[in-house]
């Protein structure tokens, strides 16, 4: 089947419009040789057999978010009010274009202005873009402001408690730039180590709160040493964390960035999600992305429109912040649904009980004779275990014993931390849930 | 209109949502990092809903009418895409979950890899960028990488004709690359004379829209080619306009080394006012091992016809890295995998056909009455000019605007640069000869009210929810956030 409404009529009465005598002669410029190829595909499904086909599909996943999961490592699940998904649905926000037309886009337009003024309150920062692709590109789109506003520096230093995938993508997305990037060296996130890299070549330096291993550092101490060098300190938080936590606005951080995807997003096996990206006003033409201002029409009468866009690619060409168009607008506009909904009391209370939760956990498996949790440091959603075997196996195990979803094997990305399991609670875990999980890790630990 | 900002509907002590009771002890919290205050809305559920509802009322999109906003292909987006995107089974599924429990996403992915490399003419493709602009970014990467490679370390320029888009040269200079713009020629391609005296062993590559912004298909594609790869350097097309090309020809079988793939143009999936989009890079042969990943591959062959094989990912061995957290935008690869199977091979030569049909009808039904710069058979979109040479003071914007009252959404403005006043129209082939007649004759309406009536177009909008918005003060007086910057508080 297709999408497709013309009627031989109509295609008749069209080409005779055009005068031509066929479809074919329209392609008159391609050349002939390779004109026309037999795509080696299938033939067309109807909507039915296509539906039932990926149900299908699907249906040979395991969703991890429909079973009991201690699995976070950057993406996480966390409960999403339904109004998130009814808003999203409606197809004036779902099928409309990125607002470049102001009058027909204000729906879009202060929705993203509410997002980006919910983000700064968030963060405790002064101005937000519209969005990134995500938490680790808006890490990489922090590093080129930082290179760009900070003069004749090439230094970045990044702890080794930021998320392993978002130092690997901003290593990509600055191979052709001749920077020197360094602090990840080793797999102990140590905030005093990091300072100690601080110089005067540096342009910025970066953490994570909480760190990869779901720890709560002293950002305050790395944000307050940046400037003393006089170098940009950049917070790669949690969203949902900083429903109870101090926002690094707070320290003076310049940048905060992260990933969204805990704001009403599904974990929908990585994407799309969501990278949210504050800074300072002072920055603010540097900054990368789309923007949306307050102004006022022709009447007089307030009304959004995107600005700044003499930063951006469309205009500025070579000379752009980015090279970035399409963002993620409508999980911008589910973050801000969720923000919405969830208002001031109900993200803390999320938060808390992420905390609650996971430090009952942590307890109840600390206690079990063959692991033990790291508690040197206070932890918000997610701790380290040290575990007596392999993490893989013990997971298979869980898997395939209980239909439990066990924690982040951290081996994987930093092969010193061997038998450590990275585990995630999160309000959507219930206490039986978590008594059922400490059991299982009892009886697998042999 | 004005609908109040949602902070504005806020109440003290107001809560849109009950969770549960906590069902464990409490734990001690770290007192030197909580949080005094919060400052977000306290609105109930039915506030946010009538509040977004209102918002979206205020929105045009295609559910509510045509949309032939140029290089953005804003074909209809099937509501069957969206439903199977939400099966549990996808998305539901956490990214780092052990591969044997997710095989049924590895193969959707491994499907759209497949499908794609068939469509593009390539070698491979990897899913992971995650919009066009994201893509071509990932392209130029691979290319440098290449070259490098091989030692080649001379490299620096990259081609870039003056009618590409502007993510073109900003994903040059991303990558540390020098941009050089080539000129248009006469009937809309690009100047060989110029092109040819530019290449040298100091080119990277050239980054090639083909179909061109000016909707024309490049009439000596292969001599552009053969030039470029002459001196060594490699072709980039911008997929931005394949929507032209399905079933037509391959990109990869005219020599193009690298190509991003739009699924939220030419798949179908929508454009939520500004993304999610996605953007596949598709490779040819030389290039598969630079591929960003991972990428999904077979890991184990079926045993028989009756069981699936095993998939799994792998990490391209000279891959330039990652470009993104996990594997792409997942979401939106399902959507398009759904449009795909629903389509089919011959259909999806059917919707490039229709495409390239409903722009050659359009074109022809305004040309006389607009002037139309490269008025020859276009593909999927046309660029037509905004003013008149008897009707003074009227611009392209003026048209646009004009067109709203109509209740069209306006063509695309001022860009390709290369024409005055431009107008760039691109139909796509969800709509019937009745929405292109109507949208004729309103295009042809306004050409006359510009002679008889012009104040008409220069006040319009005059029927959208605001008129004609204040973009200068929007840039001189700053106002990005409608709260109070925290002083005082949480420090």
């Amino acid at each position: 089947m297709s999408y497709i409404p013309h009627t031989e009529a109509d295609i008749k009465a069209m080409l005779e419009a055009i005068g031509v005598g066929g479809i074919e002669e329209l392609f008159r410029d391609v050349p002939e040789a390779f004109r026309f190829p037999e795509l080696a595909l299938p033939e067309g499904l109807s909507q039915m057999e296509a539906g039932w086909l990926l149900e299908e599909i699907s249906s040979t996943n395991l969703p991890g978010g429909k079973v009991p999961i201690f699995l976070g490592a950057g993406a996480y699940n966390h409960y999403i009010p339904p109004v998130v998904g009814h808003v999203l649905l409606r197809g004036e926000f779902l099928t409309s274009y990125t607002p470049y037309q102001p009058e027909v886009s204000q729906g879009t337009l202060q929705a993203i202005f509410e997002y980006q003024s919910m983000i700064c309150a968030l963060t405790g920062m002064e101005v937000s873009n519209a969005s990134h692709y995500d938490g680790a590109t808006s890490l990489a789109e922090a590093v080129l402001l930082a290179i760009n506003s900070v003069r004749d520096r090439r230094k970045i230093i990044l702890s080794c408690g930021i998320h392993p995938e978002y130092r690997q993508v901003v290593r990509t997305y600055t191979q052709g730039m001749g920077l020197t990037i360094v602090g990840d060296e080793g797999c102990e996130a140590d905030v005093q180590a990091l300072i100690g890299q601080i110089d005067d070549q540096t342009a910025m330096v970066a953490v994570q709160y909480p760190n990869f291993f779901g720890q709560i550092e002293d950002v305050k101490l790395v944000i307050e040493a940046a400037h003393a060098r006089g170098a940009l300190a950049c917070v790669v938080a949690d969203p949902i964390a900083l429903g109870l936590l101090k926002p690094p606005g707070a320290w003076g951080a310049d940048i905060v960035v992260g990933e969204g995807q805990g704001l009403g997003i599904p974990l929908s096996f990585g994407g799309p999600y969501l990278g949210f990206f504050a800074t300072r006003e002072k920055y603010v033409r540097k900054m990368a992305g789309r923007l949306v201002g307050e102004t006022v029409d022709v009447h007089g009468q307030p009304g959004y429109v995107l600005t700044l866009a003499t930063r951006e690619q469309h205009i500025r060409r070579e000379k752009a912040t980015s090279n970035i168009c399409t963002n993620q607008g409508l999980m911008a506009l589910a973050a801000a649904v969720y923000m919405s909904v969830m208002g001031k009391h109900g993200l803390r209370k999320v938060a808390e009980l992420c905390y609650h939760k996971a430090h009952y956990a942590a307890d109840e498996i600390n206690k079990l004779a063959d692991y033990s949790v790291d508690f040197s440091k206070p932890f918000f959603k997610e701790f380290v275990v040290q575990c007596p075997r392999s993490v893989a196996e013990i997971n298979e195990d869980l898997l395939d014993l209980y239909e439990i979803i066990g924690g982040f094997d951290l081996e994987q990305m930093y092969p010193a931390r061997r038998n450590q399991m990275l585990v995630a609670v999160t309000e959507m875990n219930t206490r039986d849930e978590i008594d059922e999980f400490v059991r299982a890790l009892g009886e697998v630990a042999k | 209109m004005k609908e109040p900002l949602i902070y504005d509907l806020s109440s003290p002590g107001r809560e849109g949502i009950q969770l549960p009771a906590p069902d464990v002890p409490p734990a001690r919290l770290p007192a030197e990092f909580i949080r005094e205050d919060l400052d977000l809305p306290e609105v109930s559920e039915v506030d946010v809903v009538r509040h977004y509802l209102r918002l979206s009322q205020l929105n045009y999109g295609i559910d509510k009418g045509f949309y032939p906003l140029g290089s953005c292909t804003m074909k209809y987006n099937p509501k069957l895409n969206e439903d199977v995107a939400r099966l549990p089974g996808f998305v539901a599924l956490h990214p780092y979950q052990h591969p044997d429990t997710v095989q049924g996403a590895l193969e959707v992915m491994y499907q759209v890899q497949e499908w794609l490399k068939e469509i593009g003419g390539f070698a491979g493709v990897s899913l992971q960028p995650a919009a066009g602009a994201h893509g071509e970014f990932t392209g130029i990467l691979m290319m440098r990488a290449y070259h490098l490679s091989r030692g080649d370390t001379k490299r620096t320029k990259v081609l870039i004709p003056d009618s590409a888009h502007g993510t073109n040269p900003a994903s040059t200079s991303m990558s540390g690359l020098q941009v050089v713009e080539l000129p248009s020629d006469p009937r809309g391609n690009i100047d060989m004379a110029a092109l040819c005296q530019q290449c040298d062993d100091t080119v990277v590559g050239l980054m090639i829209t083909n179909p061109n912004t000016l909707g024309l298909f490049e009439e000596h594609i292969l001599d552009v080619v053969k030039c470029v790869h002459d001196c060594g350097g490699l072709v980039y097309g911008d997929g931005a306009n394949l929507n032209a090309l399905m079933g037509i020809v391959r990109p990869g079988d005219l020599g193009f080394d690298v190509m991003h793939y739009n699924l939220h143009k030419t798949f179908s999936t929508p454009h939520g006012g500004g993304g999610p989009g996605s953007g596949p890079v598709g490779v040819s042969e030389r290039l598969v091992p630079f591929l960003p990943g991972p990428i999904v591959e077979i890991v184990e062959e079926a045993e028989d016809e009756t069981s699936p094989p095993v998939y799994g990912f792998r990490m391209p061995e000279k891959s330039i890295g990652r470009v993104k957290s996990f594997y792409g935008q997942f979401g939106i690869i399902v959507r398009a995998y759904a449009y795909m199977l629903v389509n089919g091979g011959p259909g999806l030569r059917k919707v490039s056909e229709m495409a390239v049909l409903n722009a050659n009808y359009l074109r022809v039904r305004l040309q006389g009455v607009y002037p139309i710069p490269y008025n020859r058979i276009n593909m999927h979109e046309f660029v037509a000019e905004g003013r008149f040479p008897d009707a003074e003071g009227i611009r392209a914007l003026d048209i646009s605007k004009r067109l709203m009252d109509y209740g069209f959404h306006p063509p695309t403005n001022y860009f390709p640069l290369i024409v005055h006043e431009a107008l760039m129209i691109e139909p796509t082939e969800t709509e019937s000869k009745e929405t292109l007649d109507a949208f004729a004759d309103a295009l042809l309406a306004i050409a006359r009210e510009a002679h008889e009536q012009p104040e008409l177009l220069r006040e319009a909008p005059h029927i959208t929810p605001v008129g004609r918005l204040d973009e200068v003060r929007a840039a001189k007086e700053l106002v990005l956030c409608c709260r109070p910057i925290p002083v005082g508080k949480d420090t």
